[in-house]
């Protein structure tokens, strides 16, 4: 390798890159395509399913409860990269119809994606649950309890009364989640998605231009970071409860 | 139905055994350098001199917006350059190297947040006190609030080593074989990466869970 730091060449991004697709710029910006659409599929998946099991986990029944604990303590004490393997290499093979249909009846970079989005999904799903679940219970039990009294049934209490609010009390735990997937989604290079860090990679490996590469994507990832970050406190205002100023009551 | 094929493991065992040694090596040395500088940081973020607690800051931002994996790919370009103009050709894995610096500074900036958090939630009274006693702002700082925070922060510091003992699994990236590492390629090697990578799996889990029940038995000893 050459020199540290002396002679950095930023005029590699407008030349043509390897595959052909255009400059390196574009190149690169392929990457943060992918990895904004693996982060927001991510997100809304494990969006629902953290809601879920966040409302298993304040349920009364001992058994949905413990069910939605089971799926949290899973999720959590596994490494995320363990898990991505597990959506990508074992799932495919140890399930007997849908495995087969998955290998062979779609092309690559779609099986990186959908593991890629699931491993994500799920893992993200299981820090969600924990956050709606507190969510819920800050609330305490006068709101469920009124919303009984008044006739509503459970479905409709949660549905009605205690999951808008409880939302709009996490938004900022959700916000830092949602940058948590963002970080996370550069796992996915690892199954050779085509994702922001593992274009830096390939970036790098082709042209010997490491630090342009390295600096450029750093950049990008902080970029991303601010704009989510604007975008939610944003939201954060829009949606603010009077009476419940974040986090706690 | 999928054939299982357990037969590697045994074989591999002293091999994934080293490979977790090395895996706990990385999580040691992280949390050791990480604790220490994460309080450097987490003290200076607090100063009152500007400039300080800007750069402190930055550290902290900085690091918090980059993914583990963008990190360790930094280090293990920027270490292994700093080596050799430094000393010249090395003679040790200069990938286990830049493990240890990537982590060390990455984990920095986790446990300099949590370290913030606690120095906070000691009191200011406790400040004024030790001031009005005559101590200097350094000796209430070492004799007085850290050793509060700490005791409080405990549970915190070892969730975040159980999430960095996941994490070192993220070397893969780098090529270094820890005990994720040395399972994949044992499992790649005999064509048993089904049955290896659950394993590995299942090893993460009862670690992990185990050490958790801990910290939440700690916490509520803490707590009472």
């Amino acid at each position: 390798m050459g020199t540290l730091l002396t002679g950095l060449d930023w005029s590699i991004f407008f030349q043509p890159a390897f595959d052909g697709s255009g400059t390196y710029l574009r190149f690169l910006l392929v990457g943060l395509e992918w990895t904004l659409l693996l982060s927001i599929a991510a997100w809304i998946l494990a969006f629902v399913v953290g809601s879920i099991v966040g409302v298993l986990r304040t349920l009364p029944g001992k058994l949905l409860r413990g069910l939605g604990a089971v799926y949290v303590e899973i999720f959590r004490n596994v490494p995320l990269l363990v898990q991505l393997f597990i959506w990508y290499f074992v799932l495919p093979e140890i399930i007997p119809v849908f495995g087969t249909w998955f290998k062979q009846g779609l092309n690559p970079l779609l099986q990186q994606f959908i593991s890629g989005v699931f491993c994500l999904g799920f893992f993200t799903a299981a820090r969600v649950a924990e956050q709606v679940r507190s969510g819920i219970n800050a609330l305490g039990r006068g709101q469920r309890m009124a919303g009984l009294a008044l006739g509503l049934n459970p479905m409709q209490v949660y549905q009605l009364i205690l999951l808008p609010v409880a939302y709009r009390i996490i938004i900022p735990t959700l916000t830092s989640e949602f940058l948590n997937i963002i970080k996370n989604s550069a796992v996915a290079s690892t199954i050779g998605l085509a994702e922001l860090s593992r274009q830096s990679q390939q970036l790098g490996e082709f042209t010997a231009h490491w630090y342009e590469s390295f600096i450029a994507v750093t950049l990008l990832y902080g970029i991303i970071n601010v704009t989510v970050m604007t975008v939610a406190r944003f939201l954060e205002r829009a949606t603010r409860l009077p009476g419940y100023v974040g986090g706690g009551k | 139905m999928y054939a299982y094929d357990w037969s590697s493991i045994p074989g591999a065992l002293p091999y994934l055994y080293q490979g977790m040694v090395r895996t706990l090596q990385i999580t040691g040395v992280a949390i050791a350098l990480g604790v220490v500088l994460g309080t450097l940081i987490a003290v200076a973020r607090l100063s009152k001199n500007s400039i300080l607690s800007n750069l402190a800051a930055l550290y902290v931002n900085g690091f918090r917006s980059v993914p583990l994996v963008m990190v360790l790919l930094w280090f293990y370009l920027l270490v292994p350059q700093l080596i050799s103009s430094l000393i010249g050709h090395p003679g040790f894995d200069i990938r286990l190297l830049s493990a240890f610096v990537a982590f060390a500074l990455f984990e920095a900036s986790y446990y300099a947040e949590i370290i913030r958090a606690g120095i906070q939630s000691v009191s200011g009274g406790q400040v004024s006190a030790s001031l009005a006693l005559g101590m200097t702002g350094g000796q209430t700082m070492r004799l007085i609030v850290l050793p509060q925070a700490f005791r409080r922060m405990i549970p915190l510091l070892l969730t975040q080593a159980i999430i960095l003992f996941q994490d070192t699994s993220l070397v893969y990236v780098i090529g270094l074989a820890e005990f994720f590492g040395v399972a994949y390629n044992t499992g790649n090697r005999d064509g048993t990466l089904v049955e290896l990578l659950l394993f590995a799996g299942a090893v993460y889990f009862v670690i992990c869970f185990g050490a958790s029940m801990l910290v939440r038995v700690l916490q509520k000893k803490f707590a009472s």
